[in-house]
């Protein structure tokens, strides 16, 4: 089977434009206007070089983009971490040798049928629940057709006119750096799709092959409305896509390895023009922040089209993001509408929810990002810190644990998002990965704010417990740490230093006062470090003031 | 009675060895053989599979001795019927691991030594499937179809992979890439098709049961065309995995049979629910012989009470006459038998054959798109992707499959959609209905399987329009899903002997188990007539 495929397979590259116009450094666009770069054999005589007279190249972009508005509409494609494919048997992991994870049925063999795999059709239901969609409680799935090597059957099972779910939306807080701000998305639709393999290439470009251990992953389509205006806004929709479909476990949605892809479509338009501009795609946007720049990038591109009268160059196509030199390139130019031929999926019967099975669904989906948000914000947590906590599930379930053990909201957000996630930067872990628990956390705040141990002592225990385990109690205890609190033993203490020190008591007594710190540290360093502070410093200034 | 230079030439061929099965030493207590009747009039067909049973448990012949003389007549005749496209080269040893059970007194399943001839588009592990295509030459699959592997597990071998129209895509099995199959009844004609190969490989006793496949008539016309029995089930009664699709949402895998108590046992081996095919219906599969009532104890009127309905507009015109006296002679034997046969009125029958044809072709121009020579099949050389693409399929298709790709590519484009694809599923929405209305009147619904027996070889050939006007009688039951039995009734003048003409009986959604029944009473009670084909009449073991 493995000889089957891998069969050379001729390809030419994508066609692509490099005409580089605009480059961004250090969010200021300039334009890098250059008449001989970029002229590539397939850009032909339809350049997309623009040429901006010289008064306008004194008209700074900022000038020039507060004219106009960006349209900006999102399709993310959330790979399913299902345990086996949407329409067969075959599990998927990632970086597997190349078709390994194939059968008749991904790999398009004559007489294989697909049969849904259930739990596909919970993963959407789960999505389209949590962005707030109405749900057809009858949908189908559809032949979307098109030939392409990696697309086995020669049509993807998609769905066309009865998506699973519509008609929602997405809440999110901006960040604070960029201004912060609430805001609401619109959801046009969710749908259920199969991911299509993968072409490996040859060193030489002469000839490609086929992978299929994609062929047949199941996907889910999140088509948003037309809502966001820059990349901060697209960039941040992307990001809480992300985080929900984390929070429900239905994908690990990582960009780098194409969990979650983001295809953006975006127009401008004249302020006050009611008439949308020409779409234009982005792909290939592998982090939040390149569907920022390519954004912004694209926005600055356009706008400054318009501004020069060129609205002919701005045309409907697909244009790539290229990480490298920061700027968007043509990668196909759109001809007319494709026509995929949709039809029905014959070899699928139509997908019927029941009213107690969306229930049941919703009842078990657990607490949103959206509704964490709002309730941290009510412990009277600052939105820096609410988005901090909320931003990784983990890590939010982690705090609410720790919260749920008693522990101070403050403090315990502090210790998180400070000294712990410190440590998992350095260890590069996640906080489930650590040994430290959420009733010890709490245990620990609890036990410095009850003065038991010292904050000092705390931090130190802290590093133990992440690294090692254990309970507080227990190394309080092993490593006898209790805080001396009792005036009479630290008076003891207090006693002992000042006598074995009569020369810089003296010299304290003389007026040198700032001995105090000295003789503070040699009765801490005498009790272990263990000496409740306060106390300590109480009782050593009241014995080196008294009149002897 | 064999006039023609090739009936002349088969009589020199012969004799073929003949399997001389000693006298029962029992007498049989089984209710499906036939009982010499006393009359000089031949006597029903036999179960050749309840026959070779008895046979082989009571160790009167081995499964060797029976392949044996099944594989020397196929030997025989198939230089003039072409009805594989490859034959199996381990049927002896597979009929001797049976054997060897038996001789250790071993179970062996109901199928035990059955020769089963498979249409060569369900997939086969061990032997090529190619869909008579030459897009697939070569192509072997690293599975066996459900209904083969079943057939398997209960003890059938497959003897070979059966010739048909590309892909199903004809009526004639003149549409493969690789042969033309001859009828048996007269080798200057068609065997009928897509399912050419099975209908005339059981009809020349070369196998003794073979699966085909009937998207629009596939079994049941050439069932008709070679004298055999030939059953459509019910969508969903046999699951398609492994079945190479031409139309999804029509294709039905079916049985072929020279009785239909045969006809029966295959398709009890082959139905039920399978996890790999959607489609596949959980229904109960009800053993669809257990009612049978034997020949000798049959009451005067078996079907007293059977209210059966003549679709008249299978009957008008365009219909060869012969066809038409041959079903109301059917009709009026039914009558014999106690059926109460009124004439019925589909009006949605016509509507039918188009929107059969967008349909199908819709469904196979997406079906057919895997076949790009990417993975498997042929492929073409070619030095960028849209000719590999291009090259492959235009040299690895046939003229009937690019047409039909090309009718259901306009079909599903944009902007016409609606008019043809959309509009062609209303019909099979009202044809549906209009089925569903005359089997509440009805038990049954009767009607010819064909407007006319078997025609010449290349009669047809060139007009498309004319071999698509011959499904007429058979699309209607693929729209509406329901089964169908094809029995042979009766012969209409034609060829060197005479050409047989089937009766197709229309039964309830997933009521196999009614027309089954209705058609063993039928078969057994149908005196005068003997459907075994002259290229085969002296071979005493048929
Ligand atoms: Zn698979």
């Amino acid at each position: 089977m493995a000889s089957l495929l891998c069969r050379g397979i001729l390809t030419y590259p994508p066609l692509l434009n490099y005409a580089a116009l605009l480059r961004r450094k250090s969010h200021v666009f300039y334009c890098t206007m250059s008449t001989t770069e970029a002229q590539t054999a397939t850009q032909g005589s339809q350049s997309t070089q623009i040429k901006i007279s010289p008064h306008r190249k004194k008209k700074g972009l900022d000038d020039v983009l507060k004219d106009y508005e960006a349209i900006i509409g999102i399709e993310t494609h959330v790979q399913l971490s299902t345990l086996t494919k949407a329409f067969c048997s075959c599990p998927y992991n990632y970086g597997s040798q190349p078709n390994t994870n194939i059968c008749p049925v991904c790999m398009g063999l004559p007489g294989a049928l697909p049969v849904v795999n259930s739990k596909v059709i919970e993963c959407a239901v789960k999505l389209g629940l949590a962005l707030n969609c109405k749900l057809n409680l009858k949908s189908k799935f559809d032949r979307k057709q098109y030939f392409y090597p990696d697309l086995p059957k020669g049509y993807q099972i998609s769905q066309f006119d009865v998506p699973i779910a519509y008609g929602g939306h997405i809440d999110l807080d901006l960040p604070v750096e960029f201004g912060g701000g609430h805001r609401r998305f619109g959801i046009t639709r969710v749908h259920m799709e199969e991911d299509a393999g993968k072409l490996l290439h040859s060193g030489n470009g002469s000839y490609s092959q086929v992978d299929l251990n994609r062929a047949g992953v199941p996907l889910l389509e999140i088509v948003s409305e037309p809502d966001m205006r820059n990349g901060i806004e697209a960039a941040e929709y992307a990001a809480e896509v992300q985080r929900l479909v984390r929070y429900l476990g239905v994908s690990n949605g990582n960009m780098q390895e194409g969990s979650l892809r983001c295809d953006v479509n975006i127009s401008i338009r004249p302020i006050g023009q009611v008439k949308f501009g020409t779409k234009v795609e982005i792909k290939n946007l592998n982090s939040f922040s390149s569907v920022n720049r390519a954004i912004d990038f694209e926005i600055a591109r356009q706008a400054l089209l318009l501004s020069e009268g060129q609205d002919d160059q701005i045309v409907q196509e697909t244009r790539l993001w290229e990480e490298g030199s920061q700027k968007t390139v043509t990668m196909r130019k759109k001809e007319g509408l494709s026509d995929y031929r949709y039809f029905p999926e014959p070899d699928l019967p139509g997908v019927t929810l029941t009213k107690e099975y969306v229930d049941s669904i919703r009842n078990s989906l657990p607490e949103l990002p959206e509704m964490k948000r709002r309730r941290y914000e009510e412990l009277g947590l600052s939105m820096q810190d609410v988005l901090f906590l909320a931003n990784d599930v983990n890590v939010a379930e982690f705090f609410d644990e720790t919260i749920a053990k008693g522990a101070d909201v403050k403090l315990a957000a502090n210790w998180i998002m400070g000294d712990i996630v410190a440590y998992l930067k350095n260890e590069k872990l996640s906080i489930d990965e650590i040994k430290l628990t959420p009733q010890e956390l709490a245990e620990l705040i609890a036990s410095i704010k009850g003065g038991t141990i010292s904050g000092k002592i705390g931090k130190e225990i802290l590093f133990e417990l992440v690294a090692k385990g254990g309970t507080v109690k227990g190394m309080i205890e092993e490593k006898d740490l209790v805080q001396i609190a009792d005036p009479a033993e630290i008076e003891k203490m207090v006693d002992k230093v000042l006598l074995d020190n009569p020369k810089q008591l003296e010299q304290y007594r003389g007026g040198k006062t700032k001995l105090q710190g000295y003789f503070a540290g040699q009765v801490m360093k005498a009790s272990k470090g263990k000496a409740n502070p306060g106390l300590l410093n109480k009782i050593l200034l009241k014995k080196l003031n008294a009149k002897s | 009675m064999l006039s023609t230079t090739a009936q002349s030439q088969l009589c020199r061929l012969r004799p073929i060895p003949a399997l001389k099965p000693r006298p029962l030493t029992t007498t049989s207590s089984s209710l499906l053989t036939d009982q010499s009747p006393p009359s000089t009039s031949p006597p029903p067909p036999p179960s050749q599979i309840l026959t070779l049973r008895r046979s082989l448990l009571s160790r009167q012949v081995t499964a060797v001795q029976i392949a044996e003389s099944y594989l020397a007549r196929l030997r025989l005749t198939e230089p003039h019927l072409n009805s594989f496209l490859h034959v199996s080269d381990s049927v002896v040893r597979e009929a001797q691991s049976i054997d060897d059970r038996i001789s250790r007194d071993e179970d062996v399943g109901p199928l035990a030594g059955v020769l089963v001839g498979v249409k060569d588009n369900m997939c086969t592990a061990d032997m090529p499937s190619t869909g008579g295509s030459r897009i697939l030459e070569g192509y072997r699959p690293p599975f066996d179809a459900t209904a083969v592997r079943k057939v398997r597990e209960l003890g059938g071998i497959v003897v070979g992979k059966t010739n048909l129209d590309e892909f199903g895509m004809g009526s004639t099995t003149e549409g493969s890439a690789y042969k033309v199959t001859a009828n048996p009844w007269d080798v200057s004609r068609v065997p009928g098709g897509s399912s050419g190969g099975s209908a005339a490989a059981v009809s020349a006793r070369q196998c003794m049961v073979a699966l085909g496949s009937d998207t629009g008539g596939s079994v049941r016309q050439p069932a008709s065309f070679c004298g055999v029995v030939g059953l459509k089930p019910t969508y969903g009664r046999v699951s398609r995995y492994g079945l190479m699709a031409y139309a999804s949402s029509l294709d039905v895998i079916g049985c072929f049979g020279s009785s239909v108590a045969d006809t029966a046992i295959l398709l009890n081996a082959i139905s039920g629910h399978d996890r790999r095919d959607a489609t596949s219906s959980k229904r109960e599969v009800p053993d669809f012989i257990s009612h049978f009532t034997a020949s000798n104890t049959l009451e005067d009127k078996p079907l007293e009470g059977m209210r059966v309905g003549l679709i008249c507009e299978t009957l008008g015109s365009g219909v060869d006459s012969g066809v038409v006296s041959v079903i109301n002679a059917a009709a009026s034997h039914m009558e014999e038998l106690g059926c109460i046969v009124k004439e019925v009125s589909l009006p949605s029958f016509s509507l039918g054959l188009p929107a059969y044809y967008i349909l199908a072709s819709s469904e196979s121009s997406s079906n057919l798109s895997r076949y790009d020579g990417v993975r498997y099949g042929s492929q073409a050389v070619a030095d960028e992707l849209s000719s590999l693409y291009g090259v492959s399929r235009a040299e690895g298709f046939g003229s009937e499959v690019k047409r039909r790709i090309l009718m259901g590519t306009y079909a599903l484009s944009a902007g016409y959609y609606d008019a043809y694809y959309k509009r062609a599923q209303q019909v099979r929405t009202i044809i549906q209905k209009s089925f569903k209305a005359a089997l509440d009147e009805n038990d049954i619904l009767i009607s010819p399987a064909a407007p006319s027996a078997a025609y010449k070889i290349g009669e047809k050939k060139n007009d498309p329009l004319a071999m698509y006007a011959g499904d007429i009688m058979t699309v209607n039951v693929n729209l509406a899903g329901l089964p169908a039995l094809v029995l042979p009734s009766g012969f209409v003048d034609g060829g060197p002997f005479s050409l047989p003409v089937g009766l197709q009986m229309i039964g309830a959604a997933f009521d196999e188990e009614k027309l089954l029944k209705v058609g063993h009473i039928f078969e057994q009670t149908l005196r005068g007539r003997r459907f075994v084909p002259p290229i085969i009449e002296d071979d005493n073991t048929c």
